[in-house]
């Protein structure tokens, strides 16, 4: 079951807010009170995705939670911006400790709370991509595997962007980073995709989301918390130093993202897909690789057009796949 | 540190690092012109009187209207929606039915009574109004509003001018018309009416300014032959003796000439007193037609023949014999010497209208210009103190246009009287279609209004086309972008990536806090409406 949409006031439930609607039904972010987990000060990045999809996931917890929680944080850009010694820009419960880690220390203060007869608190893991899929993933998959009382929420950037957008197991195909130099770019057929491996461990609740679908997003934090165990949040988070795009263009760019098939949004509940957010105004994989300068080889002369198809064609296994086109 | 135990860092303690120091540029809420408010010959702010239909507040939204037209149930009915055409979301669904909502605020009013106070100290001055058409009653109204004493002299039995004498019944119902014009005249405005003033001059005795809105009745004529047998009439006396007088014969067969919205409404007035046939004849091909898509359609529908690529050349007893025209290379109709016959009791002529500017003789400075009046910016005439407006004045002719001119007129009159200039604040440059982020809106089909069943259309003068209910006029409202204003829709204030948009509460909108926003523009991009821009910092 995707996000409810309001019908017909104007915006629908597309915006963020409406002054038309009751507040129940506006955005968490909507609210004048929202908890801003992530607050001003920090040093992401002009239009950061990473400081925007925090925000907008923590904040959701909050509510869902009612304020009793406790975030767990992997090294990585979020750690690093949010919290310079002696300041931090969090406004939770947070802990940080290693790179690789943050699955581990997230089992352990759920262990801890459950030691103490404390399971109304709520442990919320969260690291980058690099963190996540590359070395926090055997902590992950254990976590998984075992059933530790943690929602953990993968910050997918695409790279390692904090020391300077390193190749990461969730690149893309084609894209250029620091380590995957043009003419190449990335390979094909290399990478991970957490959330199906999520899924593999039959957890009972996996899904993905981007900071391009705020009403999506929310929902799937609160569902997420309606679950005890293992559960797994895959958002995607465009940054404008990695992609290489203008800062104005953060949400665009993810909303593109899945516009052409390329990010699909769904949910699965025991290991199995019980939603998808369809598409729904189809677009080209031009459209999004365009915007990019990561991607600027395949629009050089001559154009890699064989290699833009090939990025096509997995956009279309995945509208195929996941069923994303009506 | 005074922290509790394990608690190395406190809460939000990054406020300390002030990130506004990163700017280049600033974002900045402005106010655009929506296109439709653009296109409203009435000067209506339509984005706003919309977004307060959709509280809903009905009876705010029509004081809104008032402040610039006083007849929007007459415009709900007979106004050629412009701001509809250049409405935006035309570009992304279909154009927000504006009209509609109009129409349903004006029967809203005369529903409920709605009435508009005149709270102005009274000036002492008196203006004098020529012609209780729409140009004139809404001069008087702006007039009145604006603490001056109105008289309207009209030749007619009733006031309304064409709205009254042209426009037929089933377009606009006379209580509707009756309802709008009464409100006006109980705001105090006098009417005295049966009286053709013949020399302005004379009539102008008493009073410190005059407008002039005597519209244009007299009905041209063409060189057609014709037998003596030949029964010849013009639209605009055949539709004043349907409003106001025993109906004209027209017989079982009617031919119309020329393809205006007159036309239109001859023939369709033809078929409601009982013709069998009733056919337009016209030069040109449709598209060429000076009628509305909208008129041309429904004349179809109730059985009105159109024949296109057409002249009458000659019209006798009991027929007319039409030559077949072709267009040439530059669009021109040519005749081709091919001819046929109609059977016609009747001919009527729609060829347009003339004004009849006599009553201005020995007026010092007017002048006039291929029958109309020429006026300056302020709608002056070259007689200082006089006015004009309406269809005598060179301007689109339709009752939109007419109400807009009294309103204008209304305004530089005030300032005359009172020894000023009336200087219009400056137009906010406009809310395009390329600045919305239309992402966000939702899809929503436009409404479509009722229509009267076809036999009961041909066969009385009931008004044709219906209103909207409630829940359909306010899901209308609703489908309006707000290109270029505010709304409130809080997506500025969500998408900041470093909490720099501060929510100020309904009604006041938002704020940037300088001391935090970095300048990255996602709040630009991501505004619906195009309400924001971006400013570059002066360094
Ligand atoms: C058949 C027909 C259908 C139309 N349909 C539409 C439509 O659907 N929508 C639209 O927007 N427009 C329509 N129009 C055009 C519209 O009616 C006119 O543009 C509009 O009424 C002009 O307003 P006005 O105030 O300038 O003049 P008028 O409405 O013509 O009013 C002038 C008034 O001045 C009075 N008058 C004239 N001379 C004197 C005098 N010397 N002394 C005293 N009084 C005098 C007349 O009696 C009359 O009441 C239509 C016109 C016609 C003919
Ligand atoms: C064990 C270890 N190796 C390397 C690093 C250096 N390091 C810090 S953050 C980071 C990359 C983070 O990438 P990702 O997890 O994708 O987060 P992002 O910065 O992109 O948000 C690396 C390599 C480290 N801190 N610890
Ligand atoms: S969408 Fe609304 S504000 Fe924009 S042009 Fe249409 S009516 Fe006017
Ligand atoms: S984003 Fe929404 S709330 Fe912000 S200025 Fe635009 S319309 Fe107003
Ligand atoms: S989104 Fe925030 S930081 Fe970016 S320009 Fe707008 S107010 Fe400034
Ligand atoms: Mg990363």
């Amino acid at each position: 079951m995707p996000a409810p949409r309001t019908k017909f006031y104007q915006v629908g439930s597309f915006a963020v807010g409406n002054r038309l609607l009751p507040p129940e039904q506006r955005a968490v972010q909507a609210a004048p009170d929202r908890g801003n987990a992530l607050t001003s000060g920090h040093r992401a990045c002009r239009g950061c995705g990473e400081a925007l999809g925090a925000r907008y996931a923590i904040d959701a917890a909050i509510r869902a939670t009612g304020g009793r929680m406790i975030a767990v944080n992997a090294t990585g850009c979020l750690e690093v911006f949010s919290t310079p010694y002696p300041e931090t820009a969090w406004q939770v419960s947070w802990i940080h400790s290693l790179f690789g880690n943050a699955p581990a220390v997230a089992t352990g203060v759920a262990a801890a709370l459950k030691a103490k007869g404390r399971t109304d608190v709520r442990v919320v893991g969260q690291g980058g991509d690099g963190g996540t899929v590359d070395i926090g993933f055997a902590c992950l998959s254990g976590m998984f595997e075992r059933g530790d009382d943690v929602l953990y929420i993968c910050y997918d950037n695409q790279a390692y962007m904090n020391t300077g957008v390193q190749r990461s197991g969730a690149t893309p195909p084609a894209a250029r980073t620091a380590t995957t130099p043009v003419p190449g770019g990335n390979a094909f057929g290399q990478g991970k995709n957490a959330p199906l491996i999520a899924m593999a461990h039959e957890i009972p609740y996996v899904a993905t989301a981007t900071v391009a679908d705020l009403r999506d997003l929310e929902y799937k934090v609160r569902r997420a918390m309606d679950f005890r165990g293992a559960r797994y949040l895959h958002i995607l988070v465009p940054c404008p130093l990695g992609w290489v795009t203008d800062a104005c263009d953060t949400i665009r760019v993810a909303r593109l993202a899945t516009e052409s098939g390329l990010f699909p949004v769904f949910e699965a509940e025991g290991g199995e897909v019980t939603g998808v957010t369809r598409i729904r105004r189809r677009i080209p994989v031009d459209d999004y690789l365009r915007l990019q300068s990561r991607y600027a080889h395949l629009f050089a002369d001559p154009p890699r057009t064989d290699v833009i198809a090939r990025i096509q064609a997995s956009a279309d296994r995945n509208i195929r796949r996941f069923g994303l086109v009506d | 540190m005074d922290k509790p135990f394990a608690i190395t860092l406190g809460a939000g303690s990054s406020h300390a690092n002030k990130t506004g120091a990163w700017r280049t540029e600033r974002p900045v809420y402005v106010d655009r012109l929506p296109p439709c408010n653009h296109a409203c010959p009435a000067g209506e702010n339509i984005q706003h009187w919309l977004s307060l239909a959709e509280e809903p507040s009905y009876e705010a939204a029509w004081r809104q209207i008032m402040l610039d037209n006083p007849f929007p149930a007459v415009m709900g009915r007979v106004c050629y929606r412009p701001c509809e055409s250049a409405c935006n979301r035309g570009q992304l669904d279909e154009a927000v039915g504006i009209n509609s909502v109009e129409r349903f605020l004006g029967d809203q009013a005369i529903e409920h009574g709605w009435t508009v106070p005149v709270t102005a100290q009274p000036s002492g001055k008196r203006v004098l109004v020529v012609g209780a058409g729409p140009a004139g009653l809404s001069a008087a109204y702006h007039l009145t509003l604006l603490g001056h004493a109105v008289t309207v002299i009209d030749s007619g039995s009733a006031p309304g001018g064409m709205m009254r004498f042209g426009i037929p019944r089933y377009r606009l119902p006379r209580h509707v018309l009756d309802a709008e014009i009464q409100r006006i005249l109980d705001m105090g405005v006098t009417l005295e009416l049966g009286r053709t003033v013949t020399d302005l001059a004379e009539a102008m005795r008493g009073f410190d300014a005059a407008f002039l809105a005597v519209g244009a009745h007299i009905g041209r004529r063409a060189y057609l032959p014709a037998g003596d047998s030949a029964r010849i009439l013009d639209a605009v006396s055949v539709l004043r003796d349907v409003a106001d007088g025993p109906a004209p014969l027209l017989g079982r067969r009617v031919v119309v000439y020329d393809g205006g919205n007159t036309a239109m409404d001859a023939a369709r007035t033809a078929k409601r007193l009982g013709a069998a046939d009733a056919v337009v004849v016209y030069r040109r091909t449709r598209d060429r037609m000076p009628a509305h898509d909208s008129e041309v359609a429904e004349a179809s529908e109730e059985g009105v023949r159109m024949k296109w690529l057409s002249t009458i050349a000659h019209a006798d007893g009991e027929r007319v014999v039409i030559e077949r025209m072709r267009l040439d290379e530059t669009g021109f109709p040519q005749p081709t010497g091919e001819f046929e016959e109609l059977a016609a009791d009747s001919v009527v002529l729609a060829l347009g209208q003339e004004a009849d500017l006599s009553l201005l003789a020995g007026l010092p400075g007017i002048k006039v210009e291929g029958g109309i009046v020429k006026v300056g910016p302020g709608m002056m005439t070259g007689c200082p103190g006089v006015f004009a407006g309406g269809d005598m004045v060179p301007a689109e002719r339709t009752v939109t246009v007419a109400v807009g001119h009294g309103k204008k007129a209304a305004r530089h009159i005030d300032a005359w009287l009172r020894g000023g200039a009336h200087r219009p604040p400056p137009r906010h440059p406009m809310a395009g279609f390329d600045l919305l982020n239309t992402w966000y809106y939702s899809d929503a089909p436009a409404t479509v209004r009722p229509k009267l069943d076809l036999a009961r259309r041909m066969s009385t003068f009931d008004e044709v086309e219906g209103g909207l209910e409630e829940s359909t006029a306010l899901f209308e409202a609703r489908r309006c972008l707000s290109c270029g204003n505010c709304f409130e829709c809080d997506n500025c204030y969500g998408v900041c990536p470093d909490n720099a948009v501060l929510k100020l509460g309904p009604g006041l909108r938002y704020e940037i806090d300088l001391d935090f926003c970095k300048g990255c523009g996602l709040c630009v991009s991501e505004c619906p409406a195009g309400a924001i821009e971006m400013v570059p910092e002066v360094t």
